[in-house]
């Protein structure tokens, strides 16, 4: 029985990936109608920002982005939702190897500023908000595994405040645009390359808060709640 | 076809591979890696598809960079839920359990209805 | 005037969410009542807005598709966007005096309950798949956090079911999203059905529209991909139960059917359409099974919505290959079946959550003597509860009676079947919850006495579907062209 759902499964898998394949190989055969690269390339100058993929990210498809860090919002608040009110502190996270101390202090200083300039490249080259956020809190990680006090990241208005700011922060661009007479997320002309550039710090920060209060609200708390009218 | 279509097929591979995880796999932090896995796929698909002409295409990229962070975030979500699940429950699939959990004295009051 | 109800529209619920997030439960309840009046009067506003202008095209940043997003603000968008404004200004009503203050964890609920309400919009604007892609994931997983918030290990595992399907289910989408991309090097998808009307690309692909729909139907919980639903819409506190199933599950949903109405006719086919055709029928026959079978009063509720949601999927085989007179006839139906279930529903499962907290135990034979106590709650829940067996003349009536006429006309006279059983199944499974409401049961006369509020609500909800049927022209007429809009 379990030998036959094992072959099921694999002939499904099979099917599925053979299919795909099929789909792209015929797909490959001719190209696009519609030039959107071109398209893309021939609006570059407007939207302020040299890179393409940043333009894309922050001008042309912006309103993805904005869902998007409110995705990850989303994800940070059902985390610090399930840790522990008084204190985030868990033994089992902090490590006590001299060696990861030892290295602590050349490699935090080191990724904060691999982060500022990942931050600042993002405009001309490949870099940008979560490629920089991605490594502050990666940095910030290793600061909690070799034992650094963060106070800010206990569960309260600090922490709260550190998550909604870089979405705020878009937020309020967006529909100031929209109320100056735009449509929302229109960045009034010649204001487009310092909006982008604020948005994109504000955004490096909240994303490097969202991913390090999820790894650090891992621990649990007891107290839960009962389904609706079971007994405990 | 280019060379950028391998990374493409690739894609495809790797969907195949991830699906079979997805669906074969009980553990639930391995279900979680193989929904990366078969994401990965379906990054690759779309952007060594987009790219067949040799020329790169810098929309499905940062499509790409949106569906990172979006995963990236579903991703946390699972490992939270998931962890406190087994500090919960001591259990590491979705399994129904065989019978009813020992109940642990109520922590806080029972607003939703009379206890007894 | 219709720019700044955009913005208004956009901005509130993405704005509240962040307010909610800062402050803690009863201050978030406060600004979320704030709130929820805003976000109404700018549905109301914009709904009378294209009412009488037309729906038109909203541009994000000033930019065109395909090189930017642009929202469709037609008749049906708005109608949706204004039955999710009613339905969750309800739930979040009926949330803010039945969530407990004390819990420190229920402060989080406002800012999850205010981002599942923009994901909402997002989708119902959406014309863009790429961005209909994120506004998915946006109520995923603002949904599961909901289910999740608090929860015991039964709940957190119902949360993790429900998050893999939907993963799965986004998964599978965004791959045919990419497929479609790779081959038509737009994401607008009135550019894709424009491409394929006009000739330019001969030959689509099936695959890449037969991935989507699987996603979405996964996520829609189409038979047999159920059953992570009914864990999830039976543990979740009430108004969240409320939501989910009233709106969440509605907007998959809409996007598969708005794909299947642009692409369907050039890349779907036959035996496609009827095959979710069929899964759909079998929903409404197996979900009301269950339903009936089902031993906790909740789980009754959402295996229901099993059952009515593979209504839905009718329109599938009812839209392909026939005339337009009936393909729109079948389009009307299934509004009116969205509409009239979201507002029956939302009614069953805050009605259901005043009966929890009255007699405090989830089972339905818990019920007995609750008549003599709680008529109120009881009236609601049974009202909904004819609005779901379809009969006259509440909203669930007329979306049947539409069906029953298109599929009479297209010759499809098997759905017949699935319509008639589907009703009788429902009264089988209302009944059975007034049946034991009914029995005297004397030694049980000390009930909880929920608020008035409470109560107020699901009947507000529950009269507005009985009410449905009675204006269904009227509304019908506001999406004069459902799934159409204006011509760019």
């Amino acid at each position: 029985m379990r030998a036959l759902s094992v072959v099921t499964m694999t002939a499904v898998c099979l099917a599925f990936a053979g299919l795909l394949g099929l789909a792209v190989w015929h797909i490959a055969g001719s190209p696009a109608p519609v030039n959107l690269p071109g398209l893309l390339a021939e609006n570059l100058d407007a939207s302020g920002v040299e890179h393409p993929i940043t333009a894309v990210l922050l001008n042309f498809r912006s309103y993805d982005t904005l869902l998007e860090i409110g995705v990850l919002v989303i994800a940070g608040i059902a985390g610090i939702s399930m840790a522990k009110t008084t204190s985030l502190e868990d033994p089992d996270l902090r490590t006590s190897d001299s060696l990861l101390y030892a290295l602590q202090r050349w490699f935090v200083p080191l990724m904060l500023v691999l982060a500022g300039y990942l931050l600042w490249a993002g405009s001309d080259r490949p870099g940008g908000a979560f490629q920089a956020g991605a490594v502050l809190a990666a940095s910030g990680v290793m600061m909690r595994l070799g034992g650094i006090p963060m106070d800010f990241l206990r569960p309260g208005v600090l922490l709260r405040l550190g998550l909604a700011l870089g979405f705020t922060v878009f937020l309020l661009v967006a529909v100031a645009s929209a109320l100056a007479g735009e449509a929302f997320l229109a960045y009034p002309a010649g204001f487009a390359k310092p909006l982008i550039l604020v948005i994109e710090t504000v955004l490096t920060f909240s994303i490097a808060m969202v991913l390090l209060a999820l790894f650090v609200s891992a621990p649990v708390n007891r107290a839960q709640e009962p389904e609706e009218g079971e007994h405990e | 076809m280019t060379i950028h279509l391998l990374y493409a097929f690739a894609g495809v591979a790797l969907c195949g591979i991830g699906l079979f995880g997805f669906i074969r796999l009980d553990h639930l932090l391995r279900k979680l890696m193989a929904f990366n896995l078969m994401g990965s796929g379906v990054f690759l698909v779309m952007v060594g598809l987009a790219q067949r002409g040799g020329q790169p295409d810098p929309v499905p990229q940062a499509l790409v960079l949106t569906g990172i962070v979006v995963a990236v975030a579903a991703t946390a979500l699972a490992v939270v839920l998931i962890r406190r699940y087994y500090h919960l429950s001591g259990q590491i699939t979705l399994a129904e359990p065989g019978r009813e959990p020992v109940k642990k004295p109520a922590a806080d009051a029972h607003r939703e209805g009379p206890t007894e | 005037m219709t720019l700044w109800l955009m913005a208004g529209l956009l901005f509130t619920p993405l704005a509240w969410a962040v307010l909610t997030l800062l402050v803690d439960f009863r201050m978030g309840r406060a600004v979320t009542w704030l709130g929820i009046l805003v976000q109404v009067l700018v549905s109301l506003g914009l709904w009378a807005a294209v009412a009488s202008d037309g729906g038109f095209y909203y541009l994000l940043g000033g930019w065109q598709a395909p090189l930017g997003i642009e929202l469709r603000v037609d008749g049906l968008a708005v109608t949706f966007v204004l039955l999710t404004a009613l339905v969750a200004a309800a739930c979040g009503w009926h949330a803010s005096v039945y969530l407990d203050p004390g819990k420190s964890w229920h402060r989080y609920f406002w800012p999850l309950f205010w981002f599942l309400w923009a994901g909402l919009n997002v989708v119902w604007l959406g014309g863009d798949l790429f961005n209909l892609y994120v506004g998915l994931e946006l109520i995923s997983l603002a949904a599961v956090g909901l289910v999740a918030l608090g929860g015991q290990a039964a709940a957190l595992r119902a949360a993790i079911r429900y998050l893999m399907a939907a993963l799965l289910g986004s998964l599978a989408y965004l791959l045919g999203v990419a497929l479609i991309y790779g081959q038509f090097g737009t994401l607008s998808l009135a550019d894709v059905t424009a491409l394929l009307s006009d000739g330019t690309v001969a030959a689509g692909q099936t695959f890449p529209l037969v991935l989507m729909l699987f996603g979405l139907a996964l996520k829609t919980a189409l038979f047999p991909m159920h059953g992570w639903l009914p864990p999830a819409h039976g543990i979740a506190k009430s108004p969240v139960s409320a939501l989910l199933s009233a709106l969440v599950v509605k907007a998959s949903f809409y996007i598969a059917a708005r794909l299947w109405l642009d692409l369907g006719g050039h890349l779907g086919g036959y035996e496609l359409a009827q095959l979710i055709g069929v899964l759909g029928g079998l929903a409404v026959i197996w979900g009301s099974w269950l339903a009936f079978r089902q031993t906790k009063l909740k789980q009754v509720v959402a295996y229901s919505s099993v059952a009515q949601i593979g209504y839905l999927f009718l329109l599938f085989p009812l839209t392909w290959g026939v005339t337009d007179a009936i393909s729109l006839q079948a389009q009307q139906g299934i509004t009116l079946q969205v509409i009239s279930h979201a507002l029956a529903k939302a009614a069953m499962f805050l009605a259901a959550g005043n009966l929890i907290m009255s007699v405090g135990s989830n089972r339905v034979d818990a019920l007995a003597g609750v008549s003599r106590f709680l008529p109120f709650s009881l009236f609601s829940f049974g009202l909904a509860g004819v609005s779901l067996m379809g009969l006259p003349p509440t909203g669930g009536f007329a979306a049947k009676w539409l069906l029953l006429q298109a599929s009479l006309a297209s010759g499809q006279w098997w759905w017949l079947g699935v319509l008639l059983a589907g009703g009788l199944l429902s009264a089988a499974y209302v009944f059975r919850v007034y049946q034991a409401s009914f029995i005297d049961n004397t030694d049980t006369d000390h009930f909880f006495h929920p608020p008035k509020s409470l109560e107020v609500i699901p009947l507000i909800l529950a009269l507005l579907s009985l009410g449905l049927g009675l204006v269904a022209e009227p509304v019908l007429s506001v999406m004069a062209l459902p799934f159409e809009g204006s011509s760019r």
